[in-house]
């Protein structure tokens, strides 16, 4: 997580100067006053399109300020701890699910959000598992958790240029021949452990610590063919050929493949859900509970659920969106790009990343030490 | 005339002494004025987040904001209830994971601290000993790196120690076959720390021996003394403030390092300020992650403050 620093401290300049914003407008809406037309946003690194902030502030008129963070984590202990200053957050549904238990989130009042019929019912139902009743937030944009790889080295490791199955990289046997090439994987504990479980054919949350411990010893005889556990640095290194296996994100190992293919010498880089089925994620459009402007932060939500503008940040970012209008508004080798949007036959395998218990928590983040550095 | 003399003599030593003994106040006053700025900072950015730190270190983790138990609550209408739960410091002790980070951390401080000693030694040595007018030039040398963000600087390493970087380019256009791992590996971390630490060990190195008097040197070669049995007896022992000094102000901030292990270091690169991350952020666990923190500085803070202890007797017993 090499850009987590930096992206922290970048943000926590910004939060002072939201802060100090803040509170003014804060006591300017409990006295009953309009809100100013300023808007505090804080999303993803990389993950809007060009011009949607430009668009929101031309047609109303509200002064956005657009932060980034690249970790659920930092997001997430900022907003425990309160106060924020930001109106509008983009955590993950897993994390959501535990934010909204904590208090952490305004329900959305729906009718300041007529585009909510645009968006489409199956990922609405996917993320009400999270979300209970779609009350507290609306989806972003989703993706999964897949396997990218180089088909080139690939076929000179392992005799074949297609990978379609977790056991690329969870069969030792496999590992150890993509070792030569470099093979990387997400420190994202929970997330390459469910996709673990997925592979032995368990349930990635049931919580149970036998298959835990399953998981443990899978990883733990996979592990010394892995080059580093990392969650962005496989971007840069699948498009330069530095690595040839990567458990990562999909949306960034489409970016990968952007970028091998815009090389002086162009490095191939494909995306695969594993045919035993992946995680499947989805970032969330929410409202802190202390945000001091929820009136415009509802319009910036509604703003997004604009078939256009959901359809403009896709074909910009390359992750799919909830937007069931927008579809046929996003160009054509984006949404035919069954990396982006699975076929209805892979979306059936995908599972979704339930939030856990602490107690869960704990044991999962001490199995991932254990397989990280072997204590 | 003698007693008009006698009397002038009186009441100047009256004014004087009135005047030496209000003068003596100021000076006193100016003392507790003077101590009292960096007593009011120790208080103020030491003590405080102490307190607060040790307040969530003995309190329970929770779902909710703030993610910890309050320490204090209204038992009945009157009754006060105050809850501490020290099993957060009795867990650090169950799980070998703590233990072993925190001696990692210190060992992997110790070696950094020896390293940049035995370098930077000779160079704070050079640079005492080069002309006057060098002398300012080469510690703004030394200086100069501070001039950029210490994270940019941690980063251009990145870019140099990568498998395709610049290092590997050079040698390999010398004629070396496979390229060298030295990203994310220990050597990558020392590198990091002695790097970056490099210039707190100097500096007052630097002092000390700029302030030696030479003429000792001298006499210690006169009286047949070899340059190496003088440079033991006689420079070390006297530039003892700075070796101390230098290596306390890396060893410090090297045992709690997060950002160089993170960056450069290995998955296997298990160090506290890591362990400690991963308890506040991956298990949403405060109190636990504070606890680590009281722990760490009591362990490394105590033996610190008897070390000093015991120096100051020393001088003491020596005078």
């Amino acid at each position: 997580m090499h850009s987590t620093l930096r992206v922290g401290l970048v943000a926590l300049a910004a939060i002072s100067m939201a802060a100090c914003g803040g509170k003014k407008e804060g006591a300017d809406a409990a006295a009953g006053k309009p809100e100013a037309k300023v808007l505090f946003v804080y999303n993803w690194s990389d993950y809007i399109g060009e011009t949607t902030i430009a668009d929101f502030e031309a047609k109303t008129g509200i002064k956005v300020t657009y932060d980034v963070f690249d970790s659920n984590e930092v997001l997430e202990t900022k907003l425990l701890a309160g106060r924020t200053g930001y109106d509008v957050v983009v955590p993950s549904a897993s994390f959501l699910e535990r934010q909204i238990k904590a208090g952490v989130f305004l329900k959305l009042d729906k009718s300041k959000l007529p585009n909510l019929v645009n968006m489409d019912p199956d990922i609405m139902a996917r993320v009400a598992l999270h979300d209970p009743g779609n009350e507290h937030s609306i989806n972003y944009l989703w993706g999964t958790t897949g396997i990218g790889y180089n088909p080139d080295k690939v076929k000179a490791a392992l005799g074949t240029d297609t990978i379609d199955s977790w056991a690329a990289i969870f069969e030792p046997g496999n590992a150890a021949k993509l070792a030569k090439c470099g093979l990387s994987v997400l420190d994202a504990p929970s997330e390459v452990i469910d996709s673990a479980l997925i592979y032995l054919g368990r349930d990635p949350n049931s919580e149970s610590l036998e298959d835990l411990k399953a998981a443990e010893e899978l990883l733990v005889k996979v592990r010394p063919h892995v080059k580093y556990f990392h969650s962005s640095q496989y971007i840069n290194d699948l498009a330069t050929g530095e690595i040839c296996v990567a458990l990562g994100w999909s949306g960034d190992v489409l970016q990968a493949r952007d970028r091998g293919a815009e090389a002086a010498t162009p490095v191939n880089v494909a995306y695969a859900v594993p045919k035993e089925g992946a995680i499947s994620w989805f970032d969330m459009l929410a409202i802190p509970a202390d945000a001091p402007h929820p009136d415009n932060a509802h319009q910036f939500i509604n703003f997004i659920m604009e078939p256009e503008v959901a359809a403009g940040i896709t074909d910009y970012v390359a992750f799919a969106n909830g937007n069931a209008a927008s579809f046929e508004l996003i160009s054509e080798d984006v949404r035919n790009d069954v990396s982006v949007y699975p076929t209805d036959e892979v979306k059936k395998k995908l599972h979704p990343h339930l939030a856990e218990s602490q107690e869960y928590s704990r044991e999962l983040n001490r199995a991932w030490t254990r397989v990280r550095t072997g204590q | 005339m003698r007693l008009a003399e006698l009397r002038a003599w009186i009441r100047a030593l009256g004014t004087w002494r009135w005047a030496s003994h209000r003068l003596r106040g100021w000076r006193q006053g100016g003392r507790t004025a003077v101590m009292g700025v960096p007593t009011l900072w120790l208080l103020l950015f030491f003590l405080v987040p102490f307190i607060i730190v040790f307040k969530i270190s003995v309190s329970d983790a929770r779902l909710g904001m703030p993610p910890y138990e309050p320490l204090f609550t209204w038992a009945q209408a009157q009754v006060m209830q105050l809850k501490l739960n020290f099993a957060n410091y009795a867990f650090l002790f169950e799980d070998a994971l703590y233990r072993n980070a925190y001696l990692n951390s210190v060992v992997t401080a110790g070696i950094s601290t020896l390293i940049c000693l035995l370098i930077g030694y000779p160079m704070a040595y050079g640079i005492a000993r080069s002309k006057p007018a060098w002398r300012n030039l080469l510690l703004l040398l030394v200086m100069l790196p501070f001039w950029t963000s210490f994270l940019l600087r941690v980063y251009a390493w990145i870019g140099l120690l990568r498998t395709d970087g610049v290092i590997n380019k050079a040698l390999m256009f010398l004629g070396l076959d496979e390229p060298l791992v030295m990203l994310q590996t220990n050597f990558a971390v020392y590198l990091g720390i002695v790097y970056s630490y490099l210039p707190f060990m100097i500096l007052p190195l630097y002092t000390a021996i700029e302030r030696l008097d030479l003429t000792l040197l001298e006499a210690a070669a006169d009286l047949g003394c070899k340059p190496t049995k003088a440079f033991l007896r006689i420079t070390v022992p006297l530039t003892k403030g700075g070796i101390i000094a230098g290596c306390m102000l890396v060893f410090i901030p090297a045992v709690g390092e997060f950002v160089i292990p993170a960056l450069l270091g290995g998955p296997d690169s298990l160090m506290i300020g890591r362990v400690l991350w991963e308890e506040f952020f991956n298990n949403r666990d405060w109190p636990v992650a504070s606890a680590v923190a009281i722990a760490m500085l009591l362990l490394l803070v105590i033996p610190i403050m008897i070390f000093q202890r015991a120096q100051g007797a020393r001088a003491g017993a020596h005078r």
